[in-house]
Formats: structure tokens, C-alpha cells, sequence
């Protein structure tokens, strides 16, 4: 009964959809506010049925209900409570009714706050919103039911996927949902605007909140996937250029890009195609990602269980929804005229540099994804290849080492028109200690690998820099320390903002750098008692136990730590095996220091009671993790900024209260 | 002129959207195989416990087209595969030989086999991956098409259901038996 009312609710928020993707947009060619106004409810009202029809599921799955077909291939009754939960959204169908849920709160909060948009825009975005979701509500409904039920009831489930039956991964497919769906926003009003034929800095100062708060859920979506993958798979890795990490990889540049080309729209009302084109990219790849993920073109550890049928019905998606904006884009957007005038060197010019290494990044990935399907298509499936790490650093470092020395200049850029010598003069600290850091990287590593010298000095040169930012934002010791702080206190959020998200990106890719040059593996057999050194760590294998959980068995060993006879610390990795689906997954024991982590691997017993381990020094690794929070924390309080609580983007602007505005 | 630059992304999009459709034709399952064409690597695989045959090694593989079958008792996916097995094993539509594939325990692999029944003509016990490793196994079941000459024609992964018995694995065995050797 649960599931038909949630299978219910589901269509007649397809219904509600259908409505809303006519009625305002005709309000809005007619002038006519009640139709325009039909939008703000009918978002509700969507969210309202999607919303019921989600926790329908949930219901399902919590009460293990095994009459649903879904519930039984995901789900078993001894799984703990957490999994049962995160068990809704760790298929396919759970998951794209999670897609359309996030979309429909997107869209009741444009309702909910967007009082002060122009009415027409507000309709039409709402419009093209509701547009996207008919297509995902179709696809739901006719490939991916989640309410089927089965008969007879099954006695028991099959359980979720024991490598999903994790707290990190229980939360990152919504951080992750919340990214991509977030871009939906920016490409909704891209397309009003479009049809308007107006982008103006009130649009921009619209746009800009959605893709802030998509870009910081992306942000820790990607992160929290790539933590589960460094404590889950065991590799002693956290990055595979995987084609469903690339998905999830190629919104986010394409989403940075549209961030800060947003800011230049908004202060020097120029640029403006370009931004609509990002905003359209950003939503473009997150579809992409969708695609690649369920339709099965391109094999991948962690795809969905994959259909043709639903390829082909997502491919038509996506040929309509892109095609179509793409299309749209071609017609109007010579029409939109940029006042502003554009010097190289200055702010502005310093944010282009930045879409243009995003976007050529984005490019890159993008090739790189899919060039095994286009030699696939060509040699008619002749030769599949598969394109590897190799290719990825060796064209995303030279890429991303200028941007990151540009990240540095840019900030210090005035708008308009910028003295390049004054501000690399103010950088000289700045030079001074990256030229330091990595001659002392070069000294202590005794020349393994260039790569890494350059990553520590360009983290410390973007570090040093940002903080030269703000102290020359408070004037550090140009006025009394006491005035300093005052005025360090007083700091728009927006600018808080900045410091802590490129601050952050310095720490990610020190964390980067150190994981990915100087990461030491030792693989060997251990039995009880046996000690192997690795990076001055001691690591003594005190053993092995069976122990029993709620739905696996594991064997947990035990590793004592200890550095130069100092007792350190106690691992205790795992090998379970889910009695269910008879699978084996490892559980890394890790204990995190600042300079690095300590990584320990169980692996199969021998006959003589030795087990085959795997102990990895993994520098820096905090790091990363601690970059992407901060990054995430950043676009937090750029996001509750003053200019956008305040709302009303009108001339008589807040910011003669702070002359030192934002970004 | 200038509007050729807004227009760009649409083609763009549309010559990847092709790529894409033509990608959605093709048989995601096709995974790269170094081996397809190459002679049978060479092995000699003892036999499993308690089964009173001669092993298994790349020899037996030189006189007629058979199929390698790459399992463990460990691979529910295997289960899966396992009646179909049967199914060909009794109507004599081909030989399988199987490599039972990293078993922990010795017993495991007959025990399996006497449970399920045995398909197998011959199968070997390779609990190191020694063959496995040579035939480029990424994971089980995965199956190998070998010709006349010992050559490996294809290399097939997932399990063997009716539908892709009938579409590609038959055809190809007949095309083989066919031929004069390879």
C-alpha cells in the first residue's frame, strides 16, 4: 500500500512537472502575473509528492518490506539501520529518485527565496526547471520504478553491496546528487536569460549563490568519494581517473570556471556568453556523468548495474536537454552585448585565465574519458583501450602549475586595469619561501621525482600568497595591529570565503603531491611477531582474530606501532566477508599523522598462520581532506555573505560600508 | 563569422552525442584482450582433490575447439553460470575445461562440483593463479573460445547466459569447427 501511494506521488509530481514547465513560461511571454506566480506553487508542490514519494521508499526499506523488488535486491533484515537508510540510494532507481528529490528542493527554494527576482526570469527558470525534471520523472517511471513489487514476498534480501556498507559512502552519493542537481539552477536561469536576451549583474548575483552552494556539495561530494576509496579499496590510493570519478571531476572544473566568471558578469558586466555558456557546460557534464554511469558505454569498478534500454532513453535526455540549450545558445547569445572594457592585466584578466585552464582541464578529462569509446566506435569494437593515470598527470600538471601561480597574482589584481611588477613585488615573500620549500623538498628527498619539488613549492607560493592577500586587505603593520584586527575581524564573508577555498586547494594539493610522490608500499608475509620497517615506523604484526559482525565475518589483525621504541599506535585492519553475497572487502587500519598516514592491509592467511599484509607511509594525506573541508567551508561563507542575504540586487549597493568588497 | 563561434558547441556536442549512441551498440562486456589470437599460454595445472584425472594443462587444448571456463566456489556469479554449464555439458554442444581458481580451501572446488554437478572434461586446481595469470583473468567467470590449434579466438567475461550462448559463443564455434584449424 506504501509503495503504490509513493509510486502515486510519483506520478503526479510528473503531472505537477508538466504544469510548470507550460504555464509560467507562457505567463512570462503574456506579462501575466498569476501564470508567472503558478510556478512558486507548483515547485512546492512538486517537492510536497517527491518528497512523499521518497520517504514511501525509505518506509520500504526501513520496515523491510521484501514484497518491493527493489528493497530485496538491496536490502537484507540484519542490516544495520544506517545501511538500511543509505540502502535507498545505493541502486540505481533509489538513486535517481534521490536525483529528482534534490531537484525539487532546488526548486521549491528558488520559490522560497527568490522573492526578489525579477518575476519573468523567476518563472521562466522555474519553467525550464520543471522542463529537466519531466524528463527524469519519464525515466523513473518507465525504466527505473523503484515501488515494483514481486510475488510471492521474498523470505530474506540480498543485501547492498557490502563495498556501499559504509558511513563515508552512506553520505556521499546526496553531497554528490546535491553538486551536480545544484548546476541544474545555473543552467535554468542560463536558459531564461537566454530567452530573455538580457545577462546583467543582478543575473549574475543570481546565478552566483546556486553555483556557489552546488560547487561546495560537489566539493565534498568528490571528497568523500575519494576518501571512501583510500580507506575502503585498500590500494593505498584515493585517485584512479576512474570515467565515474571523471563524471563527477569534469562538473566540478567546469563549475569553478562558472564561479568566478560569474564575479566578472556581476563587477564589470562583461564576459557574459561565455557564463552562460559554462552555466550550461556545468549542467551538461553532471547529465553526462549520469549517462556514463548507467548506460554501461564505459566499464567502471563502481558503475551501476547496467541496461542498454535506460542508456538510450538517458542518451535522448541528455540529446534534448543539451542539444536543445546548446541550440538556444548558438541563436541568442550573439545578441548579449558586454559593456565593459577588457585589459589582460587586471582582475578580470586574471579570472578568464582561470575559466580557460578550467575549461581546457575539463576538456582534457573529458578526451581522456571518452577517447576509449571513440576508438570503440571507430574500430568497431575491435581494440577497447583503456586510458590511464599516466595520460591524466601528464597533462593535468602542466595545466593546473600556472593556474595555481596565477591563483597567487590574481587576488592583488585591481579591477580594470592591474600593474603586474606592483603586485608580484608584493609576492616576494611569497617566491622567496616557495623557492625554499622546494629546494628543501629537492635536499631531503635526494632527487626521486621533479613532480614533487614543484607541488610543495607551488603550495607554499598559493599559501604565502593568499595570506599576503589578507594582510594587505587589513594592512598588517601599515596601520596599528590593534586597527588590524579590527578591520581583520570586519572582512566581508565573501572574502573569508575566498581565502579559506584557495587556502584550502593549496593544502589539497600539497596532500596530492606528497600521496603521489612519495608514498612507500612494502608488501610481505607477517606472522606473529614479525616486525617490518617502513619510513622509520616499526610495524609489528601482533596477530590475527575472527570476529563476527551484524551481517560479515572478519578477520581483524593487529599491528603495534612504535618509532625508534616509542609506542605510536594500535592498527586494526580488516578482511570481512558478507555472508550474504559471499564478498570480500578490506577495511584499512590508518592513523593519521600532520607529516603523514600510517596505512595497514590484511590480506589472505597461509597455511602457516603467516598473513600476506600491506603497510603503506602515505605523506600528507590529511591534507587533502583538510583542503576540501576548508574549500567546502569557504563557499559556506561566501554563500551567507551579506549581498545575498540582503537579496534585492539594486544599484544602491551595501558596499560603501566595505570598500574592500568581495573577491 | 561571429556567430560560426557560438554554433561550435552545438556541433561539438553533436559529434560526441554520435559517439556516444554508437558506444550504447557495443557490447560494454568486450573488455581488452591482449590474448585473443595468441596460442593457449603454456600450464600444467595438477588435478583437484579427490578427483582421480590427470590435471589439466595447455596440451589438452591442441586437438579439437573447446572452451575454458575460469571459476572458483567462492564466485556467486559462478553459481549463476553453473546451470547453463550443465546444460551444454549435457547436450554435448561443446568441451569445457575449467580452472578453478584461487580456492583457500582444497576441498572447496570438488565439494562445489559434487554439489552442483561437473561440466568439466578436465579442470585444474589453481589456487595461485598460475594459469589465471596467464590468461589475463580479471575475475571470474570469464571464459576462453580456443580453436583447433590451441589458438584462444575469444575471450568472453561475465556468466555465459542463454541469450549470449545463442548470439555470439555458438556462431563462433561453429565458425570455428568449420574452418580448416584456425
Amino acid at each position: 500500500m506504501i509503495a503504490e501511494l509513493g509510486h502515486f506521488a510519483l506520478v503526479l509530481a510528473m503531472m505537477v512537472a508538466i504544469a510548470q514547465s507550460i504555464v509560467p513560461m507562457i505567463g512570462a511571454y503574456q506579462n501575466n502575473i498569476p501564470w508567472m506566480r503558478f510556478g512558486n506553487h507548483s515547485a512546492m508542490g512538486q517537492f510536497l509528492l517527491v518528497a512523499i514519494s521518497f520517504g514511501c521508499l525509505m518506509h520500504a526499506y526501513v520496515t523491510s518490506d521484501f514484497s518491493v523488488l527493489n528493497v530485496v535486491q538491496n536490502s537484507h533484515s540484519a542490516k544495520p539501520m544506517l545501511y538500511k537508510i543509505s540502502g535507498v540510494w545505493g541502486n540505481h532507481e533509489g538513486s535517481m529518485l534521490l536525483w529528482v528529490l534534490i531537484l525539487a528542493i532546488f526548486g521549491a527554494a528558488v520559490a522560497a527565496f527568490g522573492q526578489y527576482l525579477p518575476p519573468a526570469l523567476k518563472a521562466r527558470a522555474l519553467s525550464v526547471q520543471a522542463m529537466i525534471a519531466v524528463g527524469f520523472y519519464l525515466f523513473i517511471i518507465l525504466t527505473s520504478n523503484p515501488f515494483e513489487r514481486v510475488f510471492p514476498p521474498a523470505v530474506d534480501g540480498q543485501d547492498l553491496n557490502p563495498l556501499l556498507q559504509d558511513p563515508g559512502l552512506a553520505i556521499h552519493p546526496p553531497m554528490l546528487y546535491l553538486g551536480y542537481v545544484g548546476f541544474s539552477m545555473a543552467f535554468s536561469f542560463a536558459i531564461a536569460a537566454l530567452i530573455e536576451g538580457r545577462v546583467d549583474a543582478a543575473w549574475a548575483r543570481w546565478v552566483r549563490p546556486w553555483t556557489l552552494a552546488a560547487w561546495g556539495f560537489l566539493t565534498g561530494g568528490i571528497a568523500l568519494g575519494s576518501w571512501w576509496a583510500y580507506y575502503e579499496l585498500g590500494w593505498g590510493g584515493f585517485w584512479f581517473w576512474d570515467p565515474v570519478e571523471n563524471a563527477s571531476f569534469m562538473p566540478w572544473l567546469i563549475g569553478t570556471a562558472l564561479l568566478h566568471s560569474c564575479i566578472v558578469v556581476e563587477k564589470r558586466d562583461t564576459m557574459k556568453a561565455w557564463t552562460v555558456f559554462l552555466a550550461i557546460l556545468a549542467f551538461s557534464f553532471s547529465l553526462l556523468g549520469t549517462f556514463l554511469v548507467r548506460s554501461g558505454v564505459l566499464t567502471s569498478v563502481h558503475a551501476f548495474a547496467t541496461d542498454p534500454e535506460r542508456g538510450v532513453f538517458i542518451l535522448i535526455l541528455l540529446l534534448i536537454v543539451v542539444g536543445g540549450s546548446l541550440a538556444l545558445y548558438a541563436w541568442r547569445a550573439p545578441q548579449l552585448r558586454s559593456t565593459g572594457l577588457f585589459q589582460p592585466i587586471s582582475r578580470e584578466g586574471a579570472l578568464l585565465l582561470n575559466n580557460l585552464l578550467m575549461g581546457t582541464a575539463a576538456g582534457v578529462v573529458l578526451l581522456g574519458t571518452l577517447y576509449p569509446l571513440f576508438i570503440d566506435a571507430i574500430s568497431d569494437g575491435q581494440d577497447k583501450i583503456s586510458v590511464g593515470p599516466p595520460f591524466f598527470n601528464a597533462v593535468f600538471i602542466p595545466l593546473m602549475t600556472p593556474m595555481i601561480v596565477a591563483m597567487a597574482i590574481g587576488p592583488l589584481l585591481p579591477w580594470k586595469r592591474g600593474d603586474l611588477g606592483k603586485a608580484l613585488k608584493t609576492l616576494w615573500l611569497s617566491f622567496a619561501l616557495a623557492i625554499l620549500c622546494g629546494l628543501a623538498t629537492w635536499t631531503l628527498q635526494s632527487g626521486q621525482s621533479p613532480w614533487g619539488i614543484v607541488g610543495v613549492a607551488i603550495a607554499s607560493w598559493l599559501i604565502i600568497g593568499t595570506l599576503t592577500e589578507v594582510a594587505g586587505r587589513i594592512r598588517l603593520f601599515k596601520i596599528p595591529v590593534g586597527d588590524s584586527v579590527r578591520r581583520f575581524i570586519n572582512l566581508p564573508r565573501a572574502s573569508w570565503g575566498m581565502t579559506l577555498a584557495h587556502l584550502g586547494l593549496a593544502m589539497t594539493v600539497a596532500g596530492v603531491t606528497g600521496a603521489g610522490a612519495w608514498t612507500v608500499e612494502r608488501v610481505q608475509s607477517m606472522a606473529p611477531g614479525d616486525t617490518v620497517q617502513v619510513s622509520g615506523y616499526d610495524f609489528r604484526f601482533d596477530g590475527a582474530e575472527q570476529k563476527q559482525g551484524p551481517n560479515y565475518l572478519a578477520t581483524e589483525g593487529k599491528f603495534t606501532v612504535t618509532k625508534n621504541g616509542n609506542f605510536v599506535t594500535v592498527l586494526y585492519p580488516e578482511k570481512r566477508t558478507y555472508t550474504v553475497r559471499q564478498m570480500a572487502t578490506t577495511e584499512a587500519g590508518i592513523h593519521t599523522l600532520i607529516s603523514g598516514d600510517l596505512y595497514g592491509v590484511i590480506g589472505d592467511s597461509k597455511s602457516d598462520g603467516s598473513y600476506v599484509t600491506r603497510i603503506y607511509f602515505n605523506p600528507l594525506v590529511v591534507w587533502m581532506w583538510i583542503g576540501a573541508i576548508s574549500m567546502m567551508i569557504g563557499s559556506g561563507l561566501s554563500l551567507s555573505d551579506r549581498r545575498y542575504r540582503v537579496g534585492a540586487p539594486t544599484r544602491t549597493s551595501s558596499s560603501t560600508q566595505q570598500p574592500q568588497a568581495a573577491e | 563569422m561571429k556567430r560560426l563561434i557560438f554554433i561550435l558547441p552545438l556541433l561539438g556536442f553533436l559529434l560526441i552525442g554520435g559517439y556516444l549512441a554508437v558506444g550504447l551498440t557495443l557490447d560494454p562486456q568486450r573488455l581488452p584482450s591482449l590474448i585473443e589470437g595468441k596460442p593457449v599460454p603454456e600450464f600444467d595445472l595438477p588435478p583437484l582433490a579427490g578427483r582421480d584425472d590427470v590435471g589439466f594443462s595447455s596440451d589438452d587444448l591442441k586437438s579439437e575447439v573447446s572452451m575454458v571456463n575460469v571459476f572458483g566456489s567462492w564466485c556467486v556469479a559462478c553459481r549463476v553460470e553453473h546451470p547453463f554449464l550443465m546444460k551444454i555439458k549435457k547436450n554435448d554442444w561443446v568441451p569445457i575445461y575449467g580452472i578453478d581458481w584461487r580456492e583457500t580451501d582444497r576441498e572447496a572446488g570438488p565439494a562445489w562440483l559434487r554439489r552442483f554437478g561437473d561440466p568439466y572434461t578436465l579442470v585444474g586446481d589453481d589456487p595461485k593463479s598460475k594459469a589465471a595469470i596467464a590468461f589475463g583473468v580479471t575475475g571470474a567467470p570469464e571464459t576462453f573460445i580456443v580453436d583447433k590449434a590451441g589458438i584462444v579466438r575469444y575471450k568472453f567475461v561475465g556468466p555465459i547466459t542463454e541469450q549470449s550462448w545463442d548470439e555470439t559463443l555458438k556462431p563462433l564455434i561453429d565458425q570455428l569447427r568449420q574452418g580448416s584449424g584456425g
